[in-house]
């Protein structure tokens, strides 16, 4: 499989504080890589690195060969914790908007025939995702997991080369993360997709991700906590074969010539 | 049985705390209309009283006379102009209004997004227009009369000018307050400042426009009737202040009360729209 995105020996400092230090990553076609770690290790910062929202201090990100902008562009889809789809669009409208953007510049909305077009597009893409029967609802209407749902339709209708989730399942009931798990995944197989996860909950990255990667402090000094940024301590590739073992910490163990 | 039960429910409601007994909907209307009725009352007392001590009082005039004086100037044309007068001040008000409000809010919407969207135009432009906010339009009145004359225009840039700057920093706040996942996520769809602007932002600020040029109404009538008192020749303020002269009560009274009456009207008009065009502000998901 081909290298999709790669982070080549990132730093990333706010002032004097480190956060990431000399980090490479290569993330290929159709993996799906989960990013784990303590609060505060920098794994969000990850998914900002990849998603343009900020540019590394030091070092490149590579999408396909080519380094990234700092700002971010359709070939990345995301879904954040919350504040993902648009208050004042229905539930339709939300994916149509990615659809609207791409063909009408100026107007930034489509009728017609093309209007037409985009609605079939819309529709199956919330058709796979479940919310056939909530089409013309306002996402207030939505639960917690629909609305989430609607995100996923709404990044996915655009076709990105990577999707980032940051936490996409954090604010949910236990249940429904279970059927979310089952939705990503089947997406994820059927539409060849990408996926770059962020998440705190270590069961939920052993059974999604192909690769789960803890990112944490390799080294402390506690009378300058910031001196030392965080870096990939341990690169895990899960055995699907067997169910995931109830305490997945011991598989995260630093590799020793990490240390 | 059932006295007992409302002595029940009496002695709990009396047993809880001030803070927790709350009228329900029937009540709180009444508890609304009470100090209004109040109000009513009282002056109708205190009118036929004085009224009772001496038949040509101004200051208190009754309803009767209020009725009488009210007809005179709302059914029959005047002697002069041949004009019926609340109607020619009632419109010329309202153009000034209309037309003043309807500047501030064009000129609010499109700075406001542009404040709000772009970084940098918020860096070039917001110092000066909290500059401008802070000075008291009032004050500069007599500018605005010697630069635009004493006629319309001054009237009507006073308004626009009065209520203008707090809405665009209103709605350049409130733009620039929607989540930053949703400007990021509109960028991974493939938005341009443009479009993102019309589609994401524009949708969002309409209501929240709605809500402060409400609020802008009350200023916009002090600006109206402050202007109209100064220099005109037909207005309500130009009107209240004219019989002021003569301490024409019976007139200034049903004036006021129009001007009320009014105001309250647009304001029910601006949250009907709002609630019809924006169910989604308003909380109604479906």
């Amino acid at each position: 499989m081909s290298e999709i995105l790669t982070f080549k020996d990132i730093w990333v400092e706010y002032g004097e504080k480190i956060v990431l230090e000399r980090v490479s990553l290569s993330i290929s076609e159709g993996s799906f890589v989960s990013i784990v770690g303590p609060s505060g290790a920098g794994k969000s910062t990850f998914l900002r690195l990849a998603l343009g929202q900020e540019a590394p201090t030091r070092g490149q990100v590579l999408l396909d060969g080519k380094t990234l902008l700092p700002q971010c562009d359709p070939d990345r889809g995301v879904v954040f914790q919350r504040y993902s789809v648009y208050p004042h669009l229905t539930a339709l409208q939300n994916v149509l908007l990615g659809l609207e953007f791409a063909k009408s510049p100026f107007l930034g909305r489509l009728y017609g025939k093309a209007r037409r077009d985009a609605i079939q597009t819309a529709t199956d893409m919330l058709t796979a995702v479940g919310l056939q029967h909530n089409l013309n609802i306002y996402p207030s209407a939505l639960s917690g997991g629909m609305q989430q749902r609607l995100a996923i339709a709404q990044a996915l209708v655009k076709h990105p080369r990577v999707l980032l989730l940051d936490e996409p399942f954090g604010a949910l009931d236990p249940e429904i993360r279970l059927e979310m798990h089952d939705l990503i995944l089947r997406l994820w197989a059927e539409q060849g997709l990408t996926i770059l996860m962020v998440t705190h909950d270590l069961q939920e990255a052993f059974k999604l991700a192909t690769r789960v990667i803890k990112v944490d402090k390799r080294r402390h000094d506690p009378h300058a906590p910031h001196r030392y940024g965080s870096g990939i301590i341990s690169d895990v590739t899960p055995d699907k074969t067997k169910p995931v073992p109830l305490d997945v910490t011991t598989l995260l163990l630093p590799s020793s010539d990490e240390v | 049985m059932d006295e007992d039960g409302g002595r029940e429910r009496l002695v709990s409601a009396l047993m809880r705390r001030l803070i927790n007994i709350k009228p329900g909907q029937g009540a709180a209307f009444m508890l609304g209309a009470l100090p209004l009725i109040a109000i009513f009352l009282l002056y109708v007392q205190a009118a036929a009283e004085r009224s009772a001590a001496n038949a040509a009082d101004k200051l208190l005039p009754t309803l009767d006379k209020m009725g009488e004086s009210l007809s005179r100037v709302a059914f029959h044309p005047d002697v002069l102009t041949g004009k019926v007068l609340i109607l020619s001040d009632t419109i010329a008000s309202l153009q000034r209004l209309g037309v003043g409000i309807g500047i501030a809010t064009v000129v609010a919407l499109v700075l406001g997004l542009a404040l709000g969207v772009v970084p940098l135009v918020r860096a070039t432009f917001a110092p000066i227009i909290a500059t401008i906010a802070v000075i008291p339009p009032i004050a500069v009145l007599p500018i605005l009369f010697i630069v635009f004359g004493l006629g319309e225009t001054s009237k009507i840039v006073l308004i626009a000018v009065g209520i203008a700057p707090l809405m665009i920093r209103d709605l350049a706040a409130h733009v620039a307050a929607l989540p930053n996942e949703q400007i990021l996520k509109a960028q991974t769809l493939g938005a341009s400042t443009w479009q993102l602007t019309l589609r994401v932002a524009l949708p969002q600020a309409l209501p929240r426009l709605i809500d402060s040029l409400r609020l802008s109404l009350g200023p916009a009538w002090v600006f109206l009737i402050s202007a109209e008192a100064i220099a005109s020749d037909v207005g309500l303020g130009y009107r209240i202040f004219l019989v002021r002269r003569y301490l024409s009560m019976d007139i200034i009274l049903p004036y006021v009360a129009w001007i009320a009456l009014l105001a309250l009207l647009m304001d029910v008009i601006l949250r009907g729209i709002s609630r019809e065009v924006f169910p989604w502000y308003h909380g109604k998901g479906k």
